[in-house]
């Protein structure tokens, strides 16, 4: 009876997104041991999302203002929120912003920023004789090939995780960032970087920017863990504030998912640092053209609460607080399970860098045979490149998946 | 740049990083203010008493406030507590869900036999992003998309930047400001076949011009003759004459009539969650199987462009649709909506034809949904905002939302001055 019956025949069955993938497997199991390590999103000490009490007095407040409507917002998204969170990265005192010349833009969320920082390159960035692309860490973030494949700019890899030493491949990736042609665009995860939890020291941020600068390259910051990685949100911003310093020419990609824990509710933002006041006028207008025939104006809900908790003084510094909490039952964590391996279980090797490496993740060191033998036999879920989420780890379930990681190096599983 | 870098050859790094920063955003040229968000930008830089913004198509209540829903009101505090956990890729399920319901109706086949592949957007302007995506990839007789002459201004980008041609049929008569059904039905007849072809599923932006039922009978006929595919823009559902079934005419009969559809849904305007950015976007397809391989694809369109879609809209959405009481509440919402633009158009008919102003204005009172083309000319709408300050896109186009009691007599003294050479 259709007219077009056969229209849609032809669209193949896509695999499904590797991480959203291992989330349903873990749901549909039904062992009661089972541990889920592989979103990254934060979880109590009961395996529970945690809504920050900051959130909740946010949300109260605007459930209760009379003056709050669903209008839209800006193209560029609640003004209240984009400065805010540009001072909150780049440092009130920022030169740049003092000079006006940070553009700000509301996204949907880290992803949206990474996107919208991609498709204004590829618009609008002079790929110099390297062509258009980008260098990514080896590895990074799965959804970074997507999104700069998505804008027709080829992602290609520079060193960055020695396996040898679960540390920085630091010589290496100086090498590459000599040897790339002037001008390319090198993609740099501010800090607790995703998914290794390996992060250069500021000594070795400086090299590396010493090299950017001689090579005239763009840097192209994602910062989705503010907050998350020491537990300051300054320390955690040192590298982006230095560059800007430094006058590289960059952008930087900021999520609220998160240190905010508003996954959901999709907050975040991209801000280009340009030049001048005049440049970062014209790149705004070129933004907001971008921004409008994908989504005209971002989401309301979000920003809002995070507005309210960057601009109230009661509740940025109650916000520190969350962010301390979760850092710091992390790093207990890491401590924790650091203490099961070497010193009760001894399992083989070195485990130091359970304790060294920050942020959310932990690069376990294992192989992808050892990942799957630990969900296929342990029902503990992470992904096949050996990254566990610390937050999915609590008082219950470490010992259990300590025995098992243990077994797991033995070959004994 | 040759004439910049060589002197700087010799310079110290910094320097020289200074002028590749320099360099790096010189060739961006400054970009066009929105035509339909600048108005209001505009409207705000003014300071004058009087002013009325009829620029973007967001209702305002009688006093020419915001207006937000008691039923979106009561649903948000059902929502606070609940977690912010990341939704699936195509968006709360619920959600989509009762969205396909809303438009499709209960009585759907695809519907029924759980065919209709849909996901949650980022409002109406995302959900044509992906779908303009989506086909720009998958749809396999064409790349040009037909749009009605006029249609809302971002239309054309967002297809565009999809990847795909853009090319306009004949849709709305200057002379007789109402539908060129001969024009419309000839372009149709000459498109090539399988073309794709945008149709406003109630409450046309910026005309207000609709096709009668009849009218969509006929226009469904000649779609099915030609093959072409029907992509529904339905932003209105509910607003255009108070009753959401009623205005999802058009979307429903081509479904039954055996028709393949896409379809875009916004809750910006019918629930007043414009800027919590609610949206829908689906696909009838042959049977459950296909269905799951289209929403994979749906997936890959989305990902990459910011992973999975905004909660709070979403649940405000999926509690009304699903609570009865609730439901029913905001039906009355949207009629009451509906009725006071109705009765703003009746009231400014009047006072033109009051007036004496020249012209047919009968327009007024027929267009259907929020916006009224005035059949001012551009220069006309200019004098408008600079001498009366009043606020509407250069089209011609009103907002009816925003004319009330209080400044419709201005509003219409005004126009009659405008169309008269008197401002």
């Amino acid at each position: 009876m259709a007219v077009h019956a056969e229209t849609w025949e032809e669209v193949p069955l896509a695999p499904p997104d590797s991480i959203f993938k291992l989330t349903a497997a873990y749901k549909a199991d039904s062992f009661p041991q089972k541990i889920n390590l592989g979103v990254g999103a934060y979880r109590d000490d009961d395996s529970k999302p945690w809504v920050l009490p900051v959130v909740k007095k946010a949300t109260e407040l605007l459930l209760t203002d009379p003056d709050i409507d669903h209008e839209y917002l800006p193209i560029t998204g609640l003004p209240q929120f984009t400065s805010a969170a540009a001072k909150l990265i780049l440092g009130r005192d920022s030169p740049a912003i003092l000079e006006d010349r940070v553009v700000s833009v509301q996204t949907i969320s880290g992803t949206g920023a990474n996107h919208l920082g991609a498709l204004f390159l590829s618009r609008y960035y002079r790929f110099g004789e390297g062509g258009k692309k980008v260098w990514l860490s080896d590895p990074t973030w799965v959804n970074h090939f997507a999104i700069f494949r998505n804008v027709q700019i080829e992602p290609v890899t520079y060193p960055y995780y020695d396996p040898a030493t679960i540390g920085l491949a630091f010589e290496p990736f100086l090498e590459t960032l000599r040897s790339a042609a002037p001008r390319s665009v090198f993609l740099l995860h501010a800090c607790a970087h995703n998914p290794t939890g390996v992060d250069p020291t500021r000594e070795q941020w400086g090299q590396i920017c010493d090299i950017i600068l001689e090579k005239g390259h763009y840097a192209f910051f994602d910062c989705a863990y503010q907050g998350f990685a020491s537990g300051d949100l300054d320390n955690d911003a040192w590298a982006v504030r230095e560059f800007v310093k430094r006058g590289v020419p960059l952008l930087v990609c900021q999520s609220f998912a998160k240190n905010a824990g508003l996954y959901g509710e999709r907050v975040g933002a991209m801000h280009v640092v340009a030049p001048t006041e005049e440049a970062a006028d014209r790149v705004k207008s070129q933004l907001s053209v971008l921004q409008r025939s994908e989504i005209s104006n971002p989401p309301a809900h979000g920003a809002r609460l995070v507005s309210l908790i960057l601009n109230e003084p009661v509740l940025f510094a109650q916000w520190k607080e969350d962010i301390k909490t979760m850092a710091h039952r992390i790093i207990e964590m890491r401590k924790e399970l650091h203490k099961l391996l070497t010193e009760e279980l001894k399992t083989p090797g070195n485990w130091d860098h359970i304790v060294n490496q920050i942020g959310m993740f932990s690069f376990t060191g294992i192989s992808t045979e050892a990942s799957q033998a630990l969900t296929e036999k342990a029902h503990i879920y992470l992904t096949t490149n050996g990254r566990i989420s610390m937050a999915g780890l609590n008082r219950k379930n470490i010992r259990y998946f300590a025995e098992n990681l243990d077994k797991v190096v033995r070959g004994q599983l | 740049m040759q004439a910049i870098a060589r002197p700087l050859a010799r310079a110290s790094p910094r320097a020289l990083s200074r002028a590749a920063a320099l360099s790096t955003w010189s060739a961006v040229p400054a970009g066009p203010p929105d035509p339909i968000l600048g108005v209001t930008e505009a409207f705000k830089r003014d300071q004058d008493p009087r002013k009325i913004n009829l620029g973007v198509g967001a209702y305002r209540d009688g006093n020419g406030k915001p207006f937000v829903l008691p039923s979106v009101k009561k649903a948000e505090e059902l929502v606070a507590g609940v977690d912010k956990e990341y939704l699936p890729i195509t968006g709360l399920p619920e959600f989509t869900q009762r969205a396909a319901l809303l438009a499709y109706g209960e009585d759907s086949a695809p519907l029924k036999s759980n065919s209709i592949a849909v996901t949650q957007s980022i409002s109406g302007t995302g959900a044509l992003r992906i779908g303009g995506a989506f086909f720009a990839r998958f749809y396999p007789h064409s790349k040009t998309i037909y749009l009605p002459t006029p249609t809302w201004g971002n239309h054309t980008p967002i297809f565009r930047d999809s990847g795909l041609e853009v090319k306009g049929y004949r849709y709305y008569d200057k002379r007789t400001v109402g539908l060129d059904f001969e024009g419309l039905k000839e372009d149709l007849k000459s498109m090539p076949e399988k073309s794709i072809v945008l149709l406003h599923a109630c409450a046309h932006n910026p005309t207000g011009v609709d096709p009668t039922r009849e009218q969509w009978i006929e226009i469904s006929n000649i779609i099915k003759e030609k093959s072409l595919f029907p992509f529904f823009d339905m932003a209105y559902q509910g607003f255009a004459s108070g009753s959401t079934s009623r205005d999802a005419f058009a979307v429903r009969h081509f479904v039954s009539t055996g028709h393949q559809i896409a379809l875009c849904q916004s809750f910006a305007k019918n629930m007043g969650l414009y800027g919590e950015r609610v949206g829908a976007f689906s696909l009838t397809t042959a049977d459950p199987e296909e269905k799951a391989r289209v929403e994979s694809q749906l997936k890959i369109v989305i990902r990459p462009m910011y992973s999975n879609p905004p909660l709070h809209g979403a649940r405000i959405a999926s509690t009304i649709l699903g609570t009865p009481e609730l439901y029913s509440q905001w039906e009355g919402e949207v009629k009451g909506m509906a009725e006071r633009i109705i009765s703003m158009r009746d009231r400014l008919y009047d006072n033109l034809v009051a007036q004496k102003t020249p012209g047919d204005w009968s327009h007024i009172k027929s267009q259907i949904g929020m916006f009224s083309f005035t059949g001012l000319t551009t220069p006309q709408t200019k004098a408008l905002a600079e001498k009366a300050h009043i606020y509407m896109t250069a089209d011609g186009r009103i907002s009816m939302a925003g004319l009330n009691a209080h400044n419709i007599d201005y509003f219409s003294e005004s126009v009659s001055k405008a169309v008269k050479g008197d401002l």
